[in-house]
């Protein structure tokens, strides 16, 4: 018996906990992220290459907002704002052109854009980090242990965005646009729906979403540059886990990882930590390559 | 090609090469520096074209095999004393070539935009091994090395000048360049145009597709090793930075400006991406890779042949 | 008074393929009007360059007068033209609902017309009412016909442009199509009908035209050809 109860004494329950809890609240920042990303690709097969520019950009509107009104909420609410008429102005200039096009040419052209906003936040902030600062400070007792509010926060509002836009999608009228659009643009377009603004709108809707995480996030970690370049490679790992256009697979595998990674990160460094992600990634594209939580095709 | 056109390009070829072996007596020394450095990204690009271009298949991993063959080549400058270039260059191939192969091995099971994601993430796989394996790789800081002499053991040893580390760099590169184009004009090279136009047809004549991939990417990662080696020598430190999965990208960038499929584009494309760079940072000196991308960004929009695509229809009017 | 749609001499291509050599027609307010001719000649491309799915490289089409060509095919059908094509394309994950709202949703529309509209869509396809919250690729192929139908009306067009409706469908679903046909020409709304089945087309319009590799070749009221005339043959005969 000992040596199970030893064995049972040396795992760190506190710490699985608090993990746990880390990794729900990751993967809903994650899920935020990758819900526009694998919508952009689902509905326009357009791989957003600046989709981690576009977070990066929200968490810096927000840390604007923020110093000019001294309201986090309202920093939350003009970033998604402001950074979605980005989305749709960069759509409109440099992804409608392409239409129709070798799908390398949305690949290179939205990668051309990430290097063009980072360098853009580089020479306007600067190499130091900003601070959002959380709008409330407070932790609570989980158990016995001590977690800060705000992050439940985020993990809440995260869920609610996604919670609502797929309402959206599944009941508004302009969801059904986006639905027809998706099955067939031809005659979605016979239909009199214009088409080109349903993908404008779909893509500042990704847009929107990726600033709001980069301001939900922003008070964790410090806002810089190159913070979009991590998140858009795990977003893309979540997007093809989950299965391409798959909305669901796409939070269903946000979480998992995420969780995964938090467990990790207990026995190893975080930067270790993310080949989680990566061995994840090769297991589905090996085994499962339409997504870990879509059902088999039969 | 007919035998004008032959002679044409052969003569235009002898002027470049011309140019490029006197370019170090003429220029100053950073220019000579950078025109090798265009030299190895060139090459770097080249391999890369011979998956992107040739076999249709993108690629943003070949910061891995770049990356792998820098160290590869750091490692036997450290570990076998007295630093042997030869040595060096063997090393750096079987680095980039074991990536080669578990990224060929992917590269059989997944299709377009899967395989890309894919490359990319090997890339930072690689990226975050050799970072956080500080006892063997240096790290964050790299490693540094000397640069090893050119000669043969046992027979000379000279040790390199900057004239003479940019014609080993020339001849280098403009071996590489003859022996990937004997290749893609070959049957071989044929073929795997073919698999680009259209995959399903290619295999229902008959052809075994995934081997040929799979020497696609062999030769591919070769290549860019050796350019990771080229690297490794003349600037004579190893770091992760060049296996992050931007300098794919830079790559790729390469590729389109110069245009795709036409071995020396992607050359071309290395210039002129690594020139606007280096003017634009003299006049802007904060955020010159604004208009650099930019500039990229309207390229493949208006100009998705790239120069050399574009050179050629105007020069055919 | 100028027609409700006119063609004139189109040619349209697709990348090198001259599909459309100088092709001309017009079709009046409230005609039922049949295109004729055997498959590949160029029929449903003629329908969509009226559509504005496909632009003409030369020639121009006019709608109420005005021209439209080039223009996209959603300002095309917000003006009045309805478009049904070959095999339907319903939206297949979208409800049968779904589909018809597609057409609704439109801009100045009040509710109280909507219902209208929709009750009426019910009233010719009862089985469509039936269905309404299924999934349209659930459907039978003949129901999904008067999906795609009913999913033009609720455009509320001036002009139907019909492609083979009755391809593929039972006799019993041939006469309702028929029907369908007779009752949107009742109310006043126009249609350009293509078809293989010439018996249907001859009884249904009032002008028929007939096209042979891309081009015009025969145009006539609909009461002076039968269906064992010299011209059917040469041009629709096996």
């Amino acid at each position: 018996m000992t040596p199970v109860l030893a064995f049972l004494q040396a795992i760190p329950y506190d710490q699985i906990l608090i993990q746990t809890v880390n990794g729900i609240v990751t993967g809903m920042i994650l899920a935020l992220i990758a819900s526009g990303l694998t919508l952009i690709f689902g509905i326009m097969d357009v791989v957003n290459f600046a989709h981690g520019e576009l977070f990066m950009f929200g968490a810096y509107m927000g840390v604007v907002v923020l110093a000019a009104t001294g309201s986090f909420w309202l920093a939350l609410l003009l970033a998604t704002l402001i950074v979605a008429l980005i989305g749709a102005a960069l759509q409109i200039t440099t992804l409608r052109p392409l239409i129709g096009r070798d799908p390398l040419t949305t690949i290179l052209a939205t990668f051309g854009i990430s290097l063009v906003m980072q360098n853009y936040a580089l020479w306007q902030f600067g190499p130091v980090a900003r601070k959002i600062q959380e709008p409330f400070t407070g932790q609570f007792t989980l158990f016995y242990l001590e977690y800060p509010w705000y992050r439940v926060l985020i993990a809440g509002l995260s869920a609610a965005i996604i919670g609502a836009f797929w309402l959206f999608l599944k009941y508004g009228t302009y969801g059904i646009w986006i639905r027809a659009t998706t099955q067939d643009r031809v005659m979605a377009e016979a239909m009199g729906i214009p088409v080109s603004w349903v993908y404008t709108t779909v893509f500042a809707i990704g847009a929107g979403m990726a600033a709001a995480s980069g301001v939900l996030f922003g008070p964790l970690v410090g806002v810089n540059h190159a913070m979009g370049l991590d998140w858009v490679l795990k977003a893309f790992i979540v997007v093809v886990v989950g299965g391409m256009g798959n909305l669901g697979g796409s939070i269903a595998a946000s979480i998992f990882i995420s969780l995964l990674e938090a467990y990790a990160s207990i026995w190893v460094s975080p930067a270790q930590a993310v080949i989680v992600s990566f061995v994840v990634l090769i297991l589905t594209l090996l085994f499962r390559p339409t997504g870990l939580f879509v059902p088999t095709p039969k | 090609m007919n035998k004008r056109s032959t002679t044409i390009y052969w003569t235009g070829f002898s002027v470049i090469l011309a140019l490029l072996i006197v370019a170090p007596l003429v220029l100053p020394e950073f220019w000579s520096r950078f025109l090798t450095e265009i030299l190895i990204w060139g090459l770097l690009a080249m391999s890369s074209d011979i998956l992107i271009g040739y076999t249709g298949m993108v690629s943003f991993g070949h910061s891995a095999f770049f990356g792998l063959g820098m160290y590869g080549a750091a490692a036997a400058l450290l570990m076998v004393k007295p630093p042997n270039l030869w040595l060096a260059i063997v090393y750096g191939l079987i680095g980039s070539a074991g990536i080669a192969l578990f990224v060929a091995y992917f590269s059989t099971r997944l299709r377009d935009i899967y395989f890309a994601i894919t490359t990319l993430i090997f890339s930072q796989i690689f990226y975050v091994i050799i970072f956080t394996w500080t006892d063997v790789t240096g790290g964050e800081n790299g490693l540094t090395f000397s640069r090893p002499a050119l000669g043969i053991p046992g027979l000379f040893s000279v040790p390199f000048s900057s004239e003479t580390l940019h014609w080993f760099v020339l001849a280098v590169v403009t071996a590489s360049y003859l022996i990937l184009r004997r290749i893609t004009q070959s049957p071989f090279g044929m073929v795997l145009q073919s698999i680009r136009e259209n995959e399903g047809r290619t295999r229902a004549i008959g052809y075994a597709v995934e081997r040929y991939k799979i020497v696609a990417v062999m030769l591919s990662g070769l290549f860019a090793g050796l350019a990771g080696v080229l690297y490794a020598i003349q600037n004579r430190f190893a770091a992760p930075d060049f296996v992050y999965f931007l300098v794919s990208g830079e790559t790729v960038i390469f590729n389109v400006m110069g245009g795709i499929g036409t071995l020396v584009g992607p050359i071309v494309g290395a210039a002129f991406f690594l020139l606007l760079r280096e003017t634009f940072s003299r006049f802007f000196t904060e955020f010159y890779l604004i208009p650099v991308g930019v500039i990229f960004i309207a390229m493949v929009i208006f100009m998705p042949q790239g120069l050399l695509g574009f050179m050629r229809r105007w020069l055919n009017q | 008074m100028e027609p409700l749609v006119a063609v004139e001499d189109v040619h349209t291509y697709y990348g090198k393929s001259h599909i459309l050599h100088g092709v001309s027609l017009h079709v009046d307010r409230g005609e039922v009007v049949g295109l004729l001719g055997r498959n590949g000649v160029g029929k449903s491309t003629t329908l969509k360059t009226i559509m504005g799915l496909v632009h003409p490289n030369r020639g121009k089409v006019l709608f109420a007068g005005k021209p439209i060509t080039g223009l996209p095919a959603h300002k095309l059908a917000r003006l009045g033209i309805g478009y049904v094509p070959e095999d339907r394309r319903i939206f297949r994950l979208l409800t049968v609902m779904e589909n018809l709202r597609t057409g609704l949703d439109r801009h100045g529309v009040t509710e109280a017309r909507k219902q209208e509209l929709l009750d009426k869509a019910f009233a010719y396809f009862p089985v469509l009412a039936e269905r309404r919250n299924q999934a349209g690729g659930t459907l039978s192929g003949g129901e999904q016909q008067m999906l795609a139908i009913a999913r033009a009306m609720m455009l509320e067009p001036k002009i139907i442009l019909l492609d083979e409706p009755t391809e593929g469908l039972m006799p019993r679903m041939v006469s309702q199509i028929r029907e369908i046909i007779e009752v949107l020409h009742r109310e006043g709304v126009a249609i350009l009908l293509v078809e293989q089945n010439v018996p249907l087309t001859l009884e249904a319009s009032q002008r028929v035209y007939i096209m042979e590799k891309g081009a015009m070749r025969h145009h006539c009221a609909a009461s002076e050809l039968k269906i064992d005339d010299a011209v059917v043959h040469q041009y629709l005969g096996v």
